[in-house]
């Protein structure tokens, strides 16, 4: 059973994971089979990190579930189990409503194809090319475009073609035109693919069995264990965590927390070279969000309006206007109570992008005041859709970069962890501190629930073979 | 180890990572991602379970040899050979 605290741990430790995201959860999942004793310390009392979920009154909101590519299917029957990955399903109706464009979309290879063949009367040889091109990225050979460029280049002049390309992505992982082409291109064709999915259930349902699985597998997983510090030699080699005033050993240790919160406040400061400090304290922190979370009442249904909606009133795509505190660009996640059987209620959740330092800096009253604006804003905004929404709701709630702050940890509420310069930071942290590994959002591409996933698999192999074989804790 | 063996233990360990694929007819001078849905994440399994395995070490500088069926095999041989 998972613990709440720290009582009973063990000394020593293969592994300590900080943070049980889901880079930490999977990574800790893949050492523990892989034979390694695992320790997992996540300060909230729920595991998922980001990929979370919250009750009020009967209702139940997920925070980031908003839909994942088809690979997800393959990384978690790998890494989790077959009967997790089955609950994976396809999100029906991807909608776009902006003064430019109106249209339903599956998010698929072949019908994105189509609308930009028939609706944006793009040549096919254009719109195959630039699917190509964008699928042949690697994240190891960066050319120095941006994702402006990358776009002047297949659609010059096109406004709207680049914003059906560009305003899902900039929702998914807060990436702007001025980000290397690279880390656009990668993610964008995960999505483009087979279309978008989501977990049937919901979030709450997804984590319980990835906890399930992690007790099977043997790791042991503690919440309301908050690391406090990593524990090096002088030498910089890590020897185990400080953990709510007690000290665990750890042969290995692995930061599934924001990459700057790792390295500049859970390491000593004179545990690391100072260029590779200096390296760290430049990279850039990628934006933060504002959630408002609307539930129906017992009863109150609605008609099928999809199940992702990017709705804008912007006259072109601007990553400015997106991040604003006037907010004119909202996404929806509409939740069917189909999906939600255990609920058997709808909720919607509007999410937009949003800047730390709108939402910090103020007294308590004005705070208070801003968030009920955004949330008269967004049923101002919904009732275009729903004309009755404000009798049809009987929760609401909002969430700022401050709340996300609060539950993650992260620098500046950051939803979407680093820019792209943290990549090699996380990746070469090993180098700088031997047996301290980071998996967790950076660099645009290692993020979101399947760039997580994959990540904690790819830094699970850097810890197994540091660790080498023969000699276990 | 054998060749034969070693040959099995390759083809044991792909058909964990992808129970869905027929490893019947692979053709050991053919890309493995040119007849398996082998992506570079399977690519990394593989590296993983042959250490867990069979506590053998494939260096990133080495993850072509893993290209064809064929040259995984030549490559494991001298590392497998006392096994």
């Amino acid at each position: 059973m998972t613990q709440r605290g720290v009582n009973g741990v063990r000394d020593a430790y293969d592994v300590v994971v900080i943070g049980a995201g889901l880079g930490g959860m999977t990574c800790a999942n893949r050492l523990a089979r892989a034979g390694r004793s695992v320790l997992l310390l996540e300060q909230h009392t729920q595991l998922g990190g980001l990929a979370t979920w919250f009750r009020r009154k009967g209702h139940l909101f997920d925070v980031a579930l908003h839909g994942f590519p088809v690979g997800m299917i393959k990384t978690v029957r790998k890494y989790w189990s077959k009967e997790v990955a089955d609950r994976i399903t396809q999100l029906r109706g991807i909608r776009f409503d902006n003064p430019q464009f109106r249209l339903t979309t599956d998010y698929t290879r072949e019908d994105f194809t189509r609308l930009l063949v028939e609706d944006f009367s793009v040549p096919a040889a254009t719109v195959q090319a630039f699917f190509d091109h964008t699928r042949s990225m690697n994240f190891y050979d960066d050319d120095g475009r941006t994702t402006r460029e990358l776009f002047e280049e297949f659609f010059p002049g096109r406004t709207d073609v680049v914003r059906l390309l560009m305003e899902p992505i900039t929702y998914a992982n807060g990436s702007t035109l001025d980000d290397p082409a690279i880390s656009y291109g990668i993610v964008f064709s995960n999505f483009m693919s087979k279309g978008v999915y989501t977990f049937h259930g919901g979030t709450d349902e997804f984590i319980g069995l990835l906890e399930k699985e992690l007790l099977a597998s043997g790791v042991d997983v503690r919440t309301k264990a908050r690391a406090e510090r990593i524990l090096t030699e002088p030498d910089g080699r890590v020897v185990g965590v400080a953990v709510n005033g007690v000290t665990v050993g750890a042969r290995s240790v692995v930061s599934n927390g924001n990459l700057k919160s790792t390295v500049l406040d859970l390491l000593d400061a004179d545990v690391l070279p100072a260029d590779f400090r200096t390296q760290a304290e430049a990279v850039r922190i990628n934006t933060s969000s504002c959630q408002v979370y609307i539930g129906l009442k017992e009863g109150e249904t609605i008609d099928y309006m999809g199940d992702l909606v990017f709705t804008s009133t912007a006259p072109t795509f601007d990553t400015d206007a997106m991040l604003a505190k006037e907010v004119t660009s909202r996404t929806y996640s509409v939740y069917y109570p189909e999906n939600r059987q255990s609920v058997g209620r709808t909720a919607i959740v509007a999410s937009s992008n949003a800047r730390y330092e709108d939402w910090t800096g103020m007294s308590e009253e004005l705070y208070k005041a801003d968030k009920a604006r955004l949330a008269e804003a967004t049923l101002d905004d919904l009732s275009r859709y729903l004309p009755r929404i404000r009798e049809m709701y009987d929760h609401l709630e909002v969430a700022t970069p401050r709340t996300f702050e609060r539950y993650t940890l992260h620098r500046g509420g950051s939803s979407f962890g680093t820019k792209f310069e943290g990549l090699p930071v996380s990746q070469n942290l090993p180098q700088a501190a031997p047996g301290l590994f980071h998996t967790g959002s950076v660099a645009i591409i290692m993020s979101g629930w399947l760039g997580a996933a994959n990540y904690g698999v790819i830094v699970a192999n850097e810890v197994d073979k540091y660790l080498g074989r023969g000699q276990e804790t | 180890m054998t060749k034969d063996a070693i040959r099995q233990a390759i083809v044991d360990i792909i058909q964990e990572i992808l129970p869905d694929e027929d490893m019947g007819g692979i053709e050991l001078d053919k890309p493995l991602r040119d007849q398996l849905e082998l992506d570079s994440m399977d690519f990394l399994d593989i590296v993983m379970e042959l250490r867990k395995r069979y506590h053998i070490e494939v260096p990133e500088k080495d993850y072509m040899e893993l290209n064809t069926l064929g040259s995984t095999i030549a490559y494991l041989e001298p590392k497998m050979a006392n096994l």
